[in-house]
């Protein structure tokens, strides 16, 4: 089977390197002003909730940030296991790149989530809930990841080993997306995803989907940015990253 | 505007959870920035500490 040439580029570091160079500048000036837009028409524009008043703008954000980090951690998972069946190592460097950023977007996903339980459930936290418990695992799982990659000091066996731990925490993803249907959870089921189409008015639905966008165009960028580094960390010896470190320095 | 600010008496839920939120966006945004410049520092120090490599001879397909 012949592949086509985009495929095998996409293997090579200099390539990507500055195929990233090119396309960080468009994700994040796009990114950052679909979050400014979204952030006012949610704060600002749109009507309050005839259920939770004005607590509900949480909306906002929270499902935006939850969604970020199930997508960074399908993204490390499937470039782990690129990198662990065919040996590419870009792979892994991307694998590597996503997860801290998954981490941190769960991280905030939680926060944002716990502070809205206060209001809406009477309670920050729910031991056993699982949506949160779920959820919990994912930060866990990206954290846990990254603690195994510390363990080795070879990087192309913690490359390796840690891919394995990515593959398989890959089922904890449809599980926390699911949780609210398959289990009584204190969580309400997903707005955007409901039988019937959204269940939201567009007054809220358009600065609703602007934040998922924005969200997304920004994980990106730093998604590219990271892998960027990640390169030059890895390709040291090379005379391109060589001629790069020297064009950079002041 | 301060009305917008208290957000029907629950300003403190939401203006937190948006702090939240662009805080970890900046602490993003800087940690990349800084894995960056330690990446190219350390490329910057071996370059000065070994030669150069010599230009790999291009491998050039049989036609």
């Amino acid at each position: 089977m012949k592949l086509p040439r985009w495929f095998h580029q996409l293997g090579s570091p200099p390539y990507v390197y500055r195929l990233a160079e090119r396309l960080s500048p468009w994700l994040g000036g796009l990114g950052c002003g679909l979050l400014a837009v979204g952030t006012v028409w949610g704060l600002v524009i749109a009507p309050p909730d005839y259920q939770q008043d004005e607590v509900y703008r949480i909306i906002y954000i929270h499902p935006q940030t939850a969604y970020v980090g199930m997508m960074a951690y399908v993204i490390m998972a499937v470039a782990a296991g690129v990198g662990f069946v065919w040996r590419v190592k870009l792979a892994h460097a991307a694998a590597v790149s996503a997860a801290p950023i998954g981490a941190w977007f769960t991280f905030c996903a939680l926060c944002t989530g716990a502070i809205w339980g206060k209001p809406t459930w009477g309670t920050y936290w729910q031991w056993g809930d699982p949506r949160i418990m779920f959820e919990a695992l994912l930060l866990f799982l990206f954290l846990g990841y990254l603690a195994l990659r510390g363990a080795f000091d070879d990087r192309d066996k913690a490359d390796r080993v840690t891919a394995i731990l990515a593959v398989v925490g890959v089922v904890n993803v449809p599980i926390v997306h699911y949780s609210v249907e398959w289990w009584n959870s204190l969580h309400q089921t997903s707005t955007l995803l409901s039988e019937g189409g959204p269940a939201m008015t567009s007054d809220m639905l358009i600065p609703f989907l602007i934040m998922f966008a924005g969200f997304t165009l920004a994980f990106s960028w730093l998604l590219l940015r990271r892998l960027q580094a990640e390169i030059i960390e890895r390709e040291g010896n090379a005379r391109w990253i060589r001629e790069l470190a020297v064009e950079g320095a002041p | 505007m301060t009305e917008f600010l208290q957000m029907g008496g629950d300003g403190a839920y939401v203006w937190s959870a948006y702090g939240i939120t662009l805080a970890v966006l900046i602490i993003n945004v800087w940690l990349v920035r800084a894995k960056r410049r330690a990446a190219l520092r350390r490329a910057l120090e071996l370059s000065t500490q070994t030669e150069l490599p010599r230009k790999q001879p291009t491998v050039r397909r049989l036609q």
